[in-house]
């Protein structure tokens, strides 16, 4: 059998009902596989739509992603995907073309050195040599990308040798000596973290994505109710723990609320589960919860300590690692009246600066109530993707996550243009479930192309633009930071997006009215295949609160 | 550097430590890896990502033939060490690592040092070749070629010696290093 087809049999070994690609030269062998396999493959219009999407399906469903290219500049186009994916740790492999073994080297056309080009940023790669190494690197990438802590993984493979014929036997194996990732957890230690939150008296639970990606949500849940345990998550964390609860302090971090920063300052006791304490989270880094001693639960060893010195690191998966957390904690029957005072020093914060912000006195939508309106109009219930800026702050600040999964956005490269391709992904791999993209009218521009995927391919995403004509997070910081020298974020009205979704084949509308705004918005979300609302709201309105970068959480303004 | 999950913690001073910031301890590094093409590559990424400059650094086989061994040295505060190495484990072809205490340590550097002498000095030059057991290993009217192997401080004391007859140019593999005592390193 020639060794794509080969390619073929090994996804449909590793439960792939989906692919996200786009053709080219070198990986057309590749393509003619397509043809017989009875593989669902979706045609993206860029490269980085589809690396994206790939992402947005994993993170959607749990489940590994795939992704193709050509060679060159097929696989540069991946660049920004992968080290997204690398970043938020997101299970995807990348099956990419690549010039004639005999061309390697020279410049041949369409050439790229592609291990080579994204070696600082995949979790493992495979250069192909010899046509039967390919089935088992196709299972050993899969099961690098979704074990340990997940990541990207690339499968580069020659396209000669990709049309060469081999003996293929399935592999129902790995070997892969140098990699084994600790999951269990020291039971010594998480006997040690139980006793230390028994006698806290002002802990705080800081949960990041994670708990997402170990499916760990209703352990971490079920942990925190075993006492008075109050919950904060980083922005790849929502979720994780069911908002809102009387338990639940909001989002943590530079945008988060005053009161889970302040619980941060002031606890004397954290434990950190599947969270990498980000220079977002910890803003001042000497100055960061200074009273507190550290637990760390990471199923990455080199996140332990790596910023913030743990006190008792707990090396495993988070799931794991919280069931016999939980089952320790038990055992010690911990006085929860302790815990008393902390939360009256907590319910204090919350009731002195609740999320909020000064509504429109007329029929103009502020960016916040936008998002309460989309709540409203999605009942709650919506997958919501994101892309990068003020628009993703105030989703993850106004829309309550109740579930895991439910909460997909670029936290730690920041990817402008990731919110519509990610959407897309998500409502592949989830068709029964609506699939909201919260978008920015400067970032829906750097991937607006995958219109014509969801409409050729009648994905249903809605795609609400909180359109303010301006990079806006850029013009926040120019504002506060650069003394109003607003240089290059006033991006107008252009383009008109209800013209642009109409041209790509998916229905446009324009909002601007609050009180007709969530109304409205269920009727946008009611329509059929692809939906873009363009909803103008207030142009000049800032996020806060907000912790200036590299301040402490005590001087948060706003 | 013993189990993850063991250490006992750092304090902030360690965590502040700028990369790259030379404190004098040397490191070896003996990194175990499967002998596949890149590997060095992902290894000296990690390195140059984080400020750091390796001072040397040897590949070869080992009694295994899927197997290499890469010995590096690099001079480093001790969190950003430590950072690195955490790094290194999690790259696939690396097998094992250990950051070799100098003690327990043997470690041999081989040079080879091209001396510009002629036949007035050139006994001189080997007298004091065969006090640090060097060898002569090439002889022309107007140089001479000397190979010494030993430890780091034992070459530089050697290139101290010859430089003034006039060094043409000196060649050096990088320390290997082995850990002594029963066990594999």
């Amino acid at each position: 059998m020639r060794a794509v087809d080969a390619v073929m049999e090994c996804l449909k070994a590793e439960g792939v009902d989906v692919v996200f690609g786009l053709p080219g030269g070198a990986n057309l062998p590749t393509y003619d596989a397509f043809v017989d396999a009875g593989i669902r493959h979706i045609l993206v219009r860029h490269e980085a739509g589809g690396g994206h999407a790939a992402e947005g399906y994993a993170k959607a469903t749990g489940r590994v992603g795939v992704s193709l290219a050509t060679s060159g500049p097929g696989a540069t186009n991946l660049i920004t995907p992968i080290t997204d994916a690398m970043m938020d740790s997101v299970p995807v492999v990348f099956i990419t073309g690549q010039v004639r073994t005999d061309l390697l080297g020279t410049d041949g056309f369409q050439e790229a050195d592609t291990i080579g080009i994204t070696m600082p940023v995949v979790k493992h790669s495979f250069m192909i040599q010899h046509p039967s190494e390919i089935p088992r690197a196709i299972h050993e990438a899969f099961h690098i990308a979704r074990t340990g802590r997940p990541g990207p993984v690339i499968v580069d493979i020659p396209t000669d040798l990709s049309r060469a014929e081999i003996d293929y036997e399935p592999v129902t194996d790995v070997r892969l000596p140098g990699y084994q990732p600790t999951t269990e957890g020291n039971q010594k230690q998480i006997r040690q973290a139980a006793k230390a939150l028994a006698s806290a008296r002002r802990p705080v639970i800081y949960a990041g994505g994670g708990v997402i990606n170990a499916n760990a949500a209703a352990e971490l849940t079920e942990f925190a109710r075993s006492d008075r345990f109050p919950v904060t998550c980083t922005l790849m964390g929502l979720g994780g723990f069911p908002a809102p609860d009387p338990q639940w302090l909001g989002m943590l971090g530079m945008h988060g609320t005053r009161t889970a920063n302040y619980a941060m300052d002031e606890a004397d006791l954290i434990c950190a589960v599947g969270a990498r304490f980000d220079d977002r989270i910890t803003g001042k880094l000497s100055e960061f919860a200074p009273r507190a001693k550290f637990i760390h639960i990471d199923v990455d060893p080199a996140e332990i300590s790596k910023n913030v010195p743990a006190h008792i690191p707990i090396v495993g998966d988070a799931r794991h690692v919280l069931a016999k957390l939980l089952i320790e904690y038990r055992a010690l029957s911990a006085d929860p009246t302790r815990l008393e005072d902390w939360w009256a020093r907590i319910h204090g914060w919350q009731e002195k600066h609740p999320l909020g912000y000064e509504d429109s006195a007329d029929g103009e939508i502020k960016p916040q109530y936008m998002i309460q309106a989309v709540y409203e109009a999605s009942g709650g219930k919506a997958i919501v993707t994101s892309d990068v800026g003020q628009h993703q702050m105030w989703a993850a600040q106004y829309y309550d996550f109740a579930k895991p999964r439910q909460w997909i956005n670029s936290g730690g490269l920041g990817t402008m243009g990731f919110g519509l391709p990610a959407a897309m992904g998500a409502a592949v791999g989830c068709p029964d479930q609506l699939v909201i993209c919260i978008a920015g009218d400067g970032s829906v521009q750097m991937n607006a192309q995958e219109l014509a995927t969801c409409a050729q391919e009648k994905i249903p995403v809605k795609v609400l633009i909180m359109n303010n004509g301006y990079l806006g997070m850029v013009r926040q910081w120019q504002e506060l930071f650069w003394d109003k020298r607003y240089s290059h974020v006033d991006m107008g009205e252009f383009p008109d997006f209800v013209k642009l979704a109409e041209a790509y084949g998916a229905t446009g509308l324009r909002l601007h009215d609050k009180r007709t705004l969530v109304s409205d918005l269920r009727e946008a979300l009611a329509i059929d295949g692809p939906v873009v609302v363009d909803v103008r709201v207030t142009r000049e309105e800032n996020t806060y609160p907000m912790i200036p970068a590299g301040q402490a959480a005590r001087e948060m303004v706003g | 550097m013993g189990e993850p999950g063991t250490k006992e913690p750092l304090s902030l001073e360690d965590l502040e430590a700028v990369a790259g910031l030379r404190t004098g301890r040397k490191h070896v590094l003996s990194i175990l890896v499967e002998n596949k093409p890149g590997v060095l590559s992902r290894i000296a990424g990690l390195f140059a990502r984080r400020g750091f400059n390796i001072d040397t650094l040897t590949v070869g086989p080992t009694n295994d033939e899927a197997i290499s061994r890469v010995t590096l040295t690099v001079d480093g505060a001790l969190h950003p060490i430590d950072q690195v190495t955490k790094q290194l484990h999690k790259l696939i072809n690396v097998l094992k690592i250990r950051d070799l205490e100098p003690g327990d340590t043997v470690a041999r550097e081989l040079a080879l040092f091209k001396v510009a002498v002629d036949g007035g000095q050139r006994g001189e030059l080997m007298q004091i070749a065969e006090i640090f057991r060097g060898k002569i290993v090439d002889v022309t009217k107007r140089a001479v070629i000397v190979e010494v192997t030993g430890t780091t401080e034992k070459i530089e004391a050697f290139e101290g010696m010859v430089r003034p007859f006039g060094l043409i140019e000196m060649m050096r593999t990088g320390e290997i290093a082995i850990s002594r005592g029963r066990g594999e390193t």
